[in-house]
């Protein structure tokens, strides 16, 4: 029986000197890259294919399947870029891991470098973490004069440069592609697939993609082997993550668990509610692109099936729960902002549509809004979901669409009332 | 005002230094452009034609790339940029409150009534604090957050942060929660982004509280993860 919680890119935290080389590797760190290093790249490959680790930044995807899909023996540069721009509302694992543990991302890029045949990283950070980014700089350089980077590694033969890029303020650079264009020195809008980065990624080259905790768990599959990783989780969702609870809890904060555990679970270690008497009323389950869940759904098994089967999405783990002193349509407003301040503007349905929203969610929030104005949200939700360019479109309504979903009453209280029926000051952290 | 002869010769050095970090030199563009707003506290018309010149861009593809992205200033910037995030969580938390508060307290009664879309800088008379709305800054569990100069301050109430605010119009040390004793100033900090450490990475916390409540519960209850059982 596995323990409820199962610290691992986590355990070394505490101490003092966890973001140093000597504390990494006095904790167990830099035991995997040589037993990486003698094995045969493909063979590192298949051995994360076999630990079936899922990408930790929220879609999901198998991580071994996408380094499989980098062609070898191409005659072109490969790129590994490590998406470190986390900017989705409610996620705040990939910061605090990067701050305390920077060397097990470092370890997971030479291995996951060595494996798909790259000889240049860059950690796309974004820029609003300066401490972060201290600690990723010195990290890399403490790498290099360890000779765990730059030429002929632990004399294996294989040559690594990482670059720590920091992004300049915005969410789209999120997006792989937009990503990629960013650090192709442009405005960060997202490109067409087909061609998908791991045939034409930067500069036009094969490049993996993948977010800091995905690489990060690299080490642990190749100094354990796939099987313990597979061992923990449940039946289609393998492995550890951490999952990172805010808002009204009593101890919000990071919590390290194998995939499945319960958000029930979850707020019971987190020391229950934040006030007694206010029970939860809403929660996202993966950050605001993930549609809102409620007390309904304490029990589903955080996982990628038990998530999805529930009508929403696994997503980054980002738990944000809010109890019943708060607004649904204060907190899907403000996030429909979010959307629109960071519409890249490159498609029509993004741009115009996240636009829109906010006028009438805002009239609605203000009690002036008909039964139409639900009617209008709905209807643009639905012209800018799978028409919009990216992934940024396609969250813009979610918040709101499953708001009405499940609080529809609540809206039409606040037409009834001429206004908001809650007081936010009811709401923060200092309210009793 | 152009850069002096001094200090474009000083910048040429960093930039070769930047550039040379990329298999391709566009990609520098971003760092160069947080190099020179580290020299004039925002990305001027002579930052961006220095640029221009060092990637071979004319100077609009510079200016298109610079009005991206919301870190780049187009005005100069206080000494120290506070920044409330309130964004949904933050905000419901507090942050629409110390937001407000703040605003009123550094901008008077006028500021305070900015609504959700004002993102722009509310600046002390003094000119050395600017208050301004920051999107979600990967800091939930400690939310309500406050950032100065991109470093966090924590589990922040209207009173602290008007008391921070304060602290820095008076020229007082003030130390952020996760991040170095000494709190850098906004041109220092955007040279740190360009790629240029300031030797202060070892300072402060390895995590901050929240990060830790896990760990310290599977401690007590003597929980970990499972032993490695194969030889694989």
């Amino acid at each position: 029986m596995t323990d409820t919680l199962t610290p691992v890119l986590t355990a070394n935290w505490d101490q003092p000197d966890s973001f140093t080389l000597a504390g990494y590797t006095r904790t167990g760190g830099y035991k995997a890259l040589p037993k990486a290093l003698a094995m045969q790249p493909d063979d590192v490959i298949a051995a994360v294919k076999e630990s079936v680790l899922r990408g930790r930044g929220g879609a999901g995807f198998p991580t071994g399947m996408k380094w499989s899909f980098i062609p070898q023996n191409d005659g072109k540069p490969h790129y590994l870029t490590v998406n470190a721009d986390e900017s989705e509302p409610g996620t705040c694992k990939d910061i605090p891991l990067m701050m305390a543990n920077p060397h097990v991302l470092i370890e997971g890029i030479i291995i996951t470098c060595y494996a798909i045949r790259a000889s240049h990283a860059f950690i796309y950070v974004r820029g609003e973490v300066l401490h972060v980014i201290r600690r990723l700089q010195l990290a890399v350089a403490q790498a290099y004069e360890a000779g765990y980077l730059g030429k002929n590694i632990q004399g294996s033969g294989f040559d690594l440069d990482v670059v720590v890029h920091a992004g300049a303020g915005a969410y789209i650079c999120g997006e792989e592609t937009a990503l990629l264009t960013s650090l192709e020195g442009y405005r960060g809008l997202p490109r067409n697939r087909p061609p998908f980065p791991a045939v034409e990624g930067l500069y036009a080259c094969p490049t993996v993609i993948n977010n800091v905790e995905s690489i990060s768990s690299v080490p642990s599959i190749i100094a354990n082997g796939p099987r313990w990783f597979e061992g923990l989780g449940t039946e289609k969702s393998k492995g550890y993550g951490i999952f990172s609870l805010s808002g009204h809890v009593k101890t919000p904060g990071q919590y390290e668990a194998p995939l499945g555990i319960t958000l029930r679970e979850l707020i019971d270690l987190a020391g229950g509610m934040l006030r007694p008497g206010h029970p939860i009323k809403f929660w996202t389950p993966g950050g605001s692109s993930t549609p809102l869940l409620t007390h309904e759904h304490l029990d589903i098994p955080l996982d990628f099936e038990g998530v999805g089967a529930a009508g929403s999405m696994l997503g980054t783990r980002a738990l944000q729960i809010f109890d019943d002193t708060t607004c649904v349509v204060r907190a899907a407003l403000r996030w429909t902002e979010f959307y629109q301040h960071e519409s890249c503007g490159k498609c029509t349905p993004c741009r115009e549509g996240s636009y829109w929203l906010v006028r009438t969610i805002e009239r609605l929030e203000q009690g002036k809004g008909t039964d139409e104005d639900l009617e209008t949200i709905l209807d643009v939700g639905d012209n800018i979901v799978g028409r919009a360019f990216c992934a940024l479109g396609d969250a813009a309504p979610v918040p709101i669409t499953s708001a009405i979903k499940y609080f529809r009453d609540e809206i039409i209280q606040h037409q009834k009332q001429g206004g908001c029926p809650f007081d936010p000051a009811a709401s923060t952290a200092w309210a009793v | 005002m152009p850069f002096s002869e001094e200090t474009l010769t000083r910048l040429k050095a960093d930039a070769a230094e930047i550039t040379g970090k990329y298999p391709k030199a566009r990609s520098a563009l971003l760092p160069l452009l947080y190099l020179v707003q580290a020299e004039e506290g925002y990305v001027s018309d002579e930052g961006m034609a220095f640029c221009a010149e060092v990637l071979g861009i004319t100077q609009t593809e510079v200016r298109g790339v610079a009005t991206f992205y919301t870190m780049y200033k187009h005005a100069p910037a206080a000494e120290y940029q506070v920044g409330v995030c309130t964004n949904t969580t933050c905000a419901i938390m507090g942050g629409d409150q110390i937001y407000a508060e703040l605003a009123e307290h550094v901008g008077g009664e006028d500021a305070a009534h900015h609504g959700a879309a004002h993102h722009g800088d509310i600046k002390s008379p003094d000119g050395k604090v600017a208050v301004e709305r920051l999107e979600c800054n990967a800091a939930c569990d400690y939310a309500p957050v406050v950032m100065v100069n991109w470093e966090f301050f924590d589990n922040q109430t209207p009173r602290s942060a008007k008391q921070l605010v304060d602290d820095l119009r008076a020229g007082q040390n003030v130390t952020p929660t996760r991040g170095p004793s000494r709190l850098c100033t906004w041109k220092q900090a955007n040279r740190i982004l360009a790629g240029f450490g300031d030797g202060q990475a070892a300072e402060g916390p390895s995590a901050g509280h929240a990060s830790l409540v896990g760990l310290k519960l599977a401690k007590e209850r003597g929980w970990q993860a499972p032993p490695v059982t194969e030889t694989a």
